[in-house]
Order: structure tokens, then C-alpha cells, then sequence
């Protein structure tokens, strides 16, 4: 057993526990944390089949940006899971069941045995190239058309989300920097003239 | 360093034009005030125009398509009849609707930028020539739907609508792209031609049927095909009504310009099996949609079930698998993608400030009224129901006629009897504009725009002009396919 088939099978083996407490731990931070670990878990294994970029995208993406924002919201919203899991004892031997008939079924119209095939050489290698070099090229050769598509798919969910949440309110205080700047001496200190009251019998 | 092939760039030059126009309306109407909004307007139905003639412009010589893109994009003249159509009926969505908006405060300038999104979504898809391309431009199509459904986010209705389409349209997409990674995994490529060539060859066809299955069962979600129709009657009822125009209208061609790319272009070697599925789809979405119409007092649900009825139609084109029948469905879906714009757009023509006119009870005495408007939605309801001599009877004529030549003359039955019952409802409303007194006399004048007035007034023409001359329209269809 080499040293890389037993990082794998570690890597891999934290990965599923992780994933499993997703689903069964009761405080839903924790769950975000262990999908945060998932994710870790899952770009080491990229690391090891040598796909550095992905790997690193993950972390960066998934972990640095995704799972930040789903913990705010876990937070913010301290959604109370624990009733959405009722009863999930009472249907845990019908899911079961189900997802067993299924998994057969599968296994039995695909024939997964028969499907074991040695992995093709490395693209990249093949072609000469650093990983993340080829897969640029392909990226914005081969799928160029793809991927400017998905940049227009993400304007479209920007713009979607102005008309759904902007809300011009009415009546709130707000600062405007503008008219603060040009605010002159004489807007706000008006100078008085008054008598002095000086002639006046002081109080005892 | 990205090379662009000139010819690539010359393939996709309609949607350039249209992303670049719609970017710049984005810009635009930044600048403008509210009251401004036709500006926006004007823009937006330029820029559909424009595209239109870079379309025209670049129409494929018939039955010479070429690719572009590496093959992940298809010009031929399916895509480009297709594309015009689209075109036309986002427009009319735009001059339907705007008096509608106005009056609710909806007519902000997103609603124009994600219809034209959306337009450009479905120019996508039907030129969709890998599986990718194809699942971007539909989910370009439906992200920009969702939200136009909940545009109007402080009705219940239009929110309930909006959170069903999503969970729904989610859920397909998600059974659309199991089976395309089915299909990836049996045949090792995303490319729908490569994917026909390689059909008969392969180490494990029963990956690509299981594939199959689950595109089929996405195509039929986005169809509203009976038994994945659930979501179509609420999200037409909940929808603000010139929302449900454009979604009523232009995405059922976009849906069968999908439904021939990866079913024929992609999976064509299998359509022994996808015939008879397609054919138990069409008998079901025939029997639900038009028995549950019967039951619908709202004009707009109504309509919801008369499409999945419609379905049943298109699908029926489909059974054959040969290029007659699928120019029969082409013509189907142009059919009823231009009568079902003028129903919601006389919808949006009695609505005003208030008051929605989307109950069958608000046609009543639509004849003392304005009997130019009555005549026109009756011209309406006898196409939808296929009545000769318009438009609708002879898309139904030329569909039941491909089923028959293909041999499923037990369909050919069963879509007729469905169609003789569906007049039914269809009827109703006519003897409602005509034999029942109106509700409230005081409403006689109807509040439109002149544009509207003229261009639904044209359109409803244009079903009565078209039912006589169908025949230039048919064989534009059969040349595209070159049947």
C-alpha cells in the first residue's frame, strides 16, 4: 500500500463521517462546520489525483466564501431544526427500505462490475502541460461560448435580486456625504446681535 | 491567448447583437427616471426588432446547418425559424403589457431586462448543440422566469407561484442533468452529434436508456407535460398577467426546440423507446388537461390547462420521429405560441387600475361593450379550441396527419375525442361575451393603450389570415427540416 492510497483512503474516510454529521448532528453551526470539513476533506483527495487547481478553487470558493456566508445565515436566521426532524425514526425503516430497492435495482441495470475501468491517462500530462494551464486553455478554447453563458446566467441572478429585496422606504434618516461637504459656515451658526443684559438686578 | 473563428463569430451574431443591446438598456435605464420608462420600452422592442433582422439576416441556406463553436453551436434554419418567433412573441409581451405594469407600478426596468435575458436564453437553446449548451441557455431561460413570476412581491399569490416554479424548475433541472451526466458517462462526450453517431456502438446502452429517461422526464417538466404539470396552473394564475403572456407564449417553442436537440439530435438512435413515452405523455397531458379545464372558473387557470392540453398536441408531432412530424410540432408550437399571446393579451387589455379581468365572468357581455375586442377573443378561443377555418384547426390537422402516417392512428383517436371535449370550455367563454349581460355597466370603456388596441387587434387578424394561408408558413417549417 502506497503512501498515496493511504492518504486517500483517510482523506476519504473523514470525508463520509463528516458528511454523515451534516445530516445527524443537532445544532445546525456545527453541521455547517462539518460541511466546511467535507469540502476540506474533498479538495486533499483532488490534491492527491494531481487536480491542484480545482482543489485549491474549492477552498478558496466553497470554503472561503459559500460556507461563510451559509454560517451568517445559519446565525442570523437560528433556525430551530430540531421539529423538521420529527419523526425521523418512524420513517427511517421505509427510507431505508426504498433507497436499498433502489440501490439494487441500479447496481443491477448498470452493472457497475462491468463498468470498472482503469481511469485514462491525465489530459494534461498527455498534452504536456501544467494542470491549471490546460485547463484554462480548454476552458476558454473548447467551452468558451459555456462559459461566458454562465457568466450571463450570474448577471441575471444579480440583477433578479434588485427588483425581489430593493426597498425605497420612506421617512428614514440617512446621511447624504454630498451635502455635508458643501455645507457652508453660515447654514448652520447665525450669529445674533442682543442687548447686553447687564443693567438688570442680580437675583438674591 | 483566445482565438476567435470569424465564422463562429458570424453563427452567433443575433445573440451578440442582443446581449450588447440589452447591456446597454441596462446602463440606460439606470439614468432614467421612473416616469421615463418608455424609453426603456422603445429600447427594448429595437433591440428585439434589430436582432430580428441580424436573424433574417443570417437565415441557413435550408437543410445546411453549420456548426460553431466546436460544435456546441447549431445554425440551421430550425434554430433560426425558431429564433424569429421568439423574437416576435417577446415583443408582443412587451406591448401587452405595458399599460398593465404602469397601472401597478410593475413597469420597472428589470421586467425588460430579464425578458430579454430570457429571450436570449431560448436563442441559446434552440441552437443548443452539446448537452451544456443546452442546460445553460434553459437555465438562463428559467432563472430569469423565476423572478419574473415573483416580480409583484407584495401578492401572496405571485410569491406562492414563484417559490412552486422554483422548488419545481430546480427539481427538473436537476433530473435533466442526472441524465445528461448518464448520457456523458455511456457515450463520453457532451456533443449531441457525436452522441447520435455513437449510439449503436456502445459497451453499455443501458446507461444512455436510463439516461434518457431522466432528459425525458426534465423536457417533460419544462413542457408541462401531464403527470409534471403541477406547477403550470398556479404559476399562470399567480404570475402578474403580462408575465404570464411571455411565459405562456415564447418558451413553448423554446421547449420544443429542446425537446428536438436532445431528443432527436442527441438521443435520435434511441427513439424506438422515447416514441412510446412521448406518446403515453401526450395521452395524459390530453385527458388532465382538458378534463380539469372544465372545471376552471379562472380565465387564466383555464388557460394553464388548455396549455397542457396543447402539449398533448405538440408531443403528438413527436411520436413519428421523422422531419415531417417534427415540422408538424414546429408548426404547432409557432400556432400556439401567437393565439395563446393574444389570449393573455386581451386579459391584460380589459384589466385596469384595481381590477384584473382574469375570471371567465369578467368576459361577460364583452359584445355590448366592444364588439371589435369580443370578436377578436372569440377568433382566439375558436383557434385554441381548432376550429376551421383558423389557425389552430390546421396545426391540429397537419399533427394528427404526422401521427397517422407514423402509425399511431390509436393516438390520432384519442386526441380528437380530448379536442371535441376541450371545446367545450373554450366555447363557455365565447357564450359568456356574447349571451350574458355585462357585470357592471359603467365599466363600458376599455382602458388600453392605442398600441395595444392596434397590435392584438393585428395579431387576432393574423389567426383568421393565417388559417387561410397556412400553406407558405407549413412549408417554411418542412424546408427547416428538409422534409
Amino acid at each position: 500500500m502506497t503512501f498515496e492510497l493511504v492518504c486517500f483512503y483517510a482523506f476519504a474516510a473523514v470525508a463520509a463521517l463528516a458528511a454523515l454529521s451534516v445530516i445527524s448532528v443537532r445544532n445546525p453551526v456545527v453541521a455547517a462546520l462539518c460541511l466546511v470539513l467535507t469540502f476540506f476533506s474533498m479538495a486533499c483527495v483532488w490534491l492527491l489525483a494531481q487536480a491542484e487547481f480545482l482543489a485549491v478553487a474549492l477552498v478558496l470558493v466553497y470554503v472561503g466564501a459559500v460556507m461563510v456566508l451559509f454560517l451568517f445565515v445559519v446565525m442570523m436566521l437560528d433556525v430551530d431544526l430540531v421539529p423538521l426532524r420529527e419523526g425521523f425514526v418512524k420513517f427511517l425503516p421505509v427510507g431505508i427500505g426504498i433507497a436499498v430497492v433502489m440501490l439494487v435495482e441500479m447496481l443491477m441495470l448498470i452493472g457497475v462490475r462491468a463498468m470498472q475501468v482503469a481511469p485514462g491517462p491525465d489530459p494534461a500530462a498527455a498534452a504536456g502541460k501544467s494542470n491549471i494551464g490546460w485547463l484554462g486553455e480548454v476552458l476558454f478554447r473548447e467551452f468558451l461560448l459555456p462559459f461566458e453563458v454562465a457568466a450571463l446566467i450570474l448577471t441575471v441572478g444579480l440583477i433578479a435580486a434588485v427588483p425581489l429585496t430593493l426597498r425605497h422606504r420612506r421617512g428614514i434618516k440617512t446621511q447624504n456625504p454630498g451635502r455635508q461637504v458643501m455645507v457652508r459656515r453660515e447654514d448652520r451658526v447665525r450669529l445674533v446681535k442682543m442687548d447686553a443684559e447687564g443693567n438688570r438686578e442680580a437675583s438674591p | 491567448m483566445i482565438e476567435f473563428n470569424p465564422n463562429d463569430l458570424r453563427a452567433v451574431l443575433p445573440e451578440l447583437v442582443l446581449l450588447g443591446a440589452t447591456c446597454a438598456i441596462l446602463l440606460v435605464d439606470l439614468f432614467i427616471k421612473p416616469a421615463q420608462r418608455d424609453i426603456t420600452h422603445w429600447l427594448s422592442l429595437l433591440a428585439l426588432a434589430v436582432t430580428a433582422v441580424f436573424v433574417w439576416n443570417g437565415f441557413p441556406v435550408p437543410g445546411q446547418g453549420t456548426l460553431a463553436f466546436n460544435g456546441m453551436f447549431v445554425h440551421d434554419g430550425i434554430a433560426a425559424t425558431l429564433k424569429l418567433f421568439i423574437l416576435l412573441t417577446a415583443a408582443l409581451t412587451f406591448v401587452y403589457g405595458r399599460n398593465y405594469l404602469g397601472e401597478r407600478g410593475l413597469r420597472i426596468g428589470e421586467f425588460y431586462l430579464l425578458v430579454l435575458f430570457a429571450t436570449l436564453g431560448m436563442m441559446l437553446l434552440v441552437s443548443a448543440g452539446s448537452l451544456i449548451t443546452a442546460y445553460l441557455g434553459l437555465e438562463l431561460l428559467a432563472l430569469s422566469s423565476y423572478a419574473l413570476v415573483a416580480l409583484n412581491r407584495d401578492s401572496a399569490v405571485s410569491a406562492e407561484a414563484a417559490i412552486k416554479y422554483f422548488v419545481l424548475g430546480a427539481l427538473a433541472s436537476g433530473l435533466l442533468l442526472y441524465g445528461m451526466s448518464m448520457v456523458y458517462g455511456a457515450t463520453g462526450t457532451l456533443d449531441l452529434a457525436r452522441i447520435h453517431a455513437s449510439t449503436g456502438s456502445l459497451q453499455h446502452p443501458n446507461l444512455l436508456a436510463i439516461g434518457l429517461v431522466f432528459i425525458v422526464v426534465g423536457v417533460a417538466f419544462k413542457l408541462g407535460a401531464v403527470p409534471f404539470h403541477m406547477w403550470l396552473p398556479d404559476v399562470y394564475h399567480g404570475a402578474p398577467t403580462a408575465v404570464t403572456t411571455f411565459i405562456g407564449s415564447a418558451p413553448k417553442l423554446a421547449a420544443f426546440g429542446m425537446a428536438y436537440r436532445l431528443l432527436e439530435g442527441g438521443l435520435g438512435g434511441l427513439s424506438a423507446q422515447w416514441t412510446l413515452m412521448l406518446a403515453l405523455l401526450a395521452v395524459a397531458s390530453l385527458a388532465v388537461g382538458n378534463l380539469f379545464a372544465i372545471a376552471q372558473t379562472n380565465l387564466k387557470r383555464m388557460l394553464a390547462y388548455s396549455t397542457i392540453s396543447h402539449v398533448g398536441f405538440l408531443l403528438t408531432g413527436f411520436v413519428g420521429a421523422t422531419p415531417a412530424g417534427y415540422a408538424a410540432a414546429m408548426f404547432y408550437a409557432i400556432s400556439y405560441a401567437l393565439t395563446a399571446a393574444v389570449a393573455f393579451g386581451m386579459i391584460a387589455l380589459l384589466a385596469r387600475r384595481g381590477f384584473e379581468a382574469e375570471e371567465i365572468d369578467d368576459f361577460r357581455g364583452l359584445n355590448q361593450r366592444s364588439p371589435w375586442y369580443a370578436g377578436i377573443m372569440a377568433i382566439t378561443m375558436f383557434s385554441l379550441a381548432g376550429v376551421p377555418p383558423l389557425f389552430g384547426f390546421f396545426a391540429k390537422l397537419l399533427v394528427l396527419k404526422s401521427a397517422i402516417d407514423a402509425g399511431f392512428l390509436w393516438l390520432a383517436i384519442v386526441a380528437i375525442v380530448f379536442a371535441i371535449i376541450g371545446l367545450y370550455y373554450y366555447l363557455r367563454v365565447v357564450k359568456v361575451m356574447y349571451f350574458d349581460a355585462p357585470a357592471d355597466t359603467e365599466s363600458l370603456p376599455l382602458p388600453a393603450d392605442r398600441p395595444l388596441r392596434w397590435v392584438i387587434s393585428i395579431n387576432g387578424l393574423a389567426l383568421l389570415a393565417l388559417g387561410f394561408l397556412w400553406g407558405p408558413l407549413f412549408d417554411w417549417c418542412n424546408r427547416a427540416f428538409g422534409a
